[in-house]
């Protein structure tokens, strides 16, 4: 079932493939029986005799299954490259790595663009309301397929610690440790208005047309304005000084990185240079970086997706059913809790709340807020600092369960 | 009893902790005594420790630390979750020393408090012919740079303690490099104080 995988070179994974796996129907948690589902994975490092090294990897908001390594013929490495690897954080000469594309989503998995098998058309709006334990139940499908009684470990940062707490919640049998990173037990108001702007945007693009609009014209607008307000909260007023300043963008570029503004040109009869928005150019680099990154962001992700997922991350409460201490009473389960100083979107005292959960609960637990000034962004940027907690905390988990019954060397 | 390559302050503490005991050590540092406890002791623990630098310490010898300070780090646990709580070299750093002390015996069936002896004839010597505050073995700060808010004797300790009702279940006197036995307060450097209540 689990091809060996690829020879390892330059401490990278190498050549990946992205694999999928269809199973008939999910129960979702509304009651409602949705199918057929289909997930894209990729796996990383080898699988061992006892099954014992497997550890999940879930993703954030804009993520896919393409966690590490390159695609044949891309160069573009996945997501979290610089933490899979060998004699990496999640060292794939020890462990064996799966990452998936979340249900909802449009890098594979099913999700509002999937073709709905009764109408022959995409989903769009009649694609059912998911939410985060809908999307870990998917997860917990192909790990079943894949053989899996038991991970080492569940680790994910943003709305991928939101599933790590899913995991922790719904399955604490299926898993020796869970690694939430600058995540929540759930949305504090500030979260979900960002992302209810970020809905409202794509919903008022003309474009939208109420989620149909897979044969014409995307909500592109929409969707690139919602990016650049995701990437202002994934900053911090530090980062943003460091990286921007207020350095103002050579005018010959700007068009080149200002996607709104050229199709607005391109609607316009006006001749250039007497355009309505002339004085209103991405003037400042940061107003350049956001542009370039909402440009960018439309070509690889449906608008559909976004309003599902972040609706899902909105109404997630890892307590909903009862408190978290409660759920992880006398469970042997590992975790080790991670935040960012200068995150301000998923603050500290978040991740604290999920660390007095695991207290109260007196499950061994290690919570470290790594010093950083990259705002929420940390989690995919600090390597050092976080792969040290991650490396080590593995390490324990694994050898203790593994070996010797003490601490790994 | 010295063994080799051990802090004597942790062998004490070694020797005053039972076998497969649970351990929180408050201002656990690099989690040296902590580990030593674990392996040596088979505890189970978990340590409490501000520094960021020496969590990745603590992190890369396996244990399980909080990130956060002592003063605020005790109220979460329930009562006597521990068999054991430790400040070791920590009390005298804590901004509200009482009330954490208090906490600890809450969380903690038993406290284990080690603390430098300001009392110590150097720091007395020091004082009275230089007129100066003390820099010693175990006080090894200037008064500009100490991370040191309180400065405590062994009898104001015990005197601590009987005001409050603590019982005092053991007390262990060090030296440089060896245990103190008579006028404790003059001649030892370190206390450590096996308390309950």
């Amino acid at each position: 079932m689990i091809k060996d995988k690829k020879i390892i070179q330059n401490e990278h994974v190498g050549i990946v493939q992205t694999q999928t796996f269809t199973f008939d129907q999910l129960k979702l948690e509304s009651g409602e029986k949705f199918g057929p589902v289909t997930l894209a994975y990729e796996t990383y490092g080898c699988l061992n005799k006892e099954r014992s090294n497997v550890i999940l990897i879930t993703h954030a908001l804009s993520g896919d299954a393409h966690a590490a390594g390159v695609h044949e013929g891309q160069d573009n490495p996945g997501w979290w490259d610089e933490f899979i690897g060998p004699g990496k954080a999640f060292d794939t000469d020890r462990y064996f790595i799966i990452c998936s594309n979340v249900l909802g989503g449009c890098k594979g998995s099913t999700g509002p663009s999937s073709i709905n098998p009764k109408t022959g058309k995409p989903y769009a709006l009649d694609f059912p309301l998911i939410t985060i334990n809908d999307i870990v139940c998917a997860q917990k499908h192909l790990v079943d397929y894949l053989g899996i009684e038991k991970l080492l470990s569940v680790v994910g940062g943003s709305m991928g610690g939101q599933q790590v707490l899913s995991w922790l919640v719904n399955y604490p049998n299926s898993l020796r440790s869970a690694v939430p990173i600058a995540t929540t037990i759930k949305h504090s108001p500030q979260q979900i208005a960002f992302n209810e702007v970020g809905r409202q945007s794509i919903m008022a693009d003309a474009h939208w047309k109420s989620g149909n609009y897979y044969d014409a014209v995307a909500p592109t607008k929409g969707l690139a304005v919602a990016r650049m307000i995701g990437h202002i909260t994934y900053m911090s007023d530090k980062s943003m000084a460091e990286k921007f300043g207020r350095t103002k963008k050579d005018i010959a570029e700007t068009f080149k990185f200002n996607p709104l503004e050229v199709e607005h040109r391109r609607g316009s009869t006006a001749a250039p240079g007497s355009l309505p928005l002339t004085g209103f150019t991405a003037d400042f680099e940061v107003e350049g970086y956001l542009r370039y990154r909402g440009d960018n962001f439309v070509k690889r992700f449906d608008a559909n997706s976004y309003l599902y997922i972040t609706k899902a991350m909105d109404n997630f409460d890892a307590t909903a059913n009862r408190p978290l201490q409660e759920v992880l009473q006398g469970s042997s389960v590992k975790v080790l809790v991670i935040s960012f100083k200068s995150d301000w979107l998923y603050p500290a005292y978040q991740s604290k709340e999920i660390v007095k959960a695991c207290k109260l609960a007196e499950v061994e637990t290690t919570y470290c807020e790594i010093d950083s000034t990259y705002g929420h962004d940390a989690f995919l940027l600090e390597v050092q600092e976080e792969s040290h907690l991650i490396k080590h905390f593995l390490k324990k988990v694994f050898y203790a369960y593994e070996v010797t019954g003490e601490y790994g060397a | 009893m010295a063994r080799k390559n051990i802090q004597l302050d942790h062998a004490v503490i070694l020797d005053l902790i039972k076998s497969q005991s649970t351990v929180l050590d408050l201002g656990c540092g690099n989690g040296d005594l902590l580990y030593l406890l674990i392996k040596e002791k088979k505890a189970r623990g978990q340590g409490i420790e501000i520094d960021d630098q020496a969590i990745y310490k603590c992190v890369a010898k396996g244990l399980n630390v909080f990130h956060g300070d002592v003063d605020t780090g005790l109220a979460e646990f329930k009562d006597k979750s521990f068999d054991y709580v430790i400040l070791n070299q920590s009390l005298q750093q804590i901004l509200r020393v009482d009330k954490v002390l208090t906490d600890a015996l809450r969380v903690g069936k038993q406290v284990i408090v080690g603390f430098p002896n300001f009392a110590h004839y150097k720091s007395r010597l020091q004082m009275f012919f230089k007129g100066r505050a003390p820099v010693t073995e175990s006080l090894p700060y200037q008064w500009y740079e100490t991370p040191n808010l309180h400065f405590l004797s062994i009898l104001d300790f015990k005197k601590y303690c009987r005001a409050k009702k603590i019982n005092i279940e053991s007390q262990v006197c060090i030296g440089e490099n060896h245990r103190i036995l008579f006028l404790r307060n003059l001649f030892a450097q370190v206390g450590i104080f096996l308390i309950s209540k």
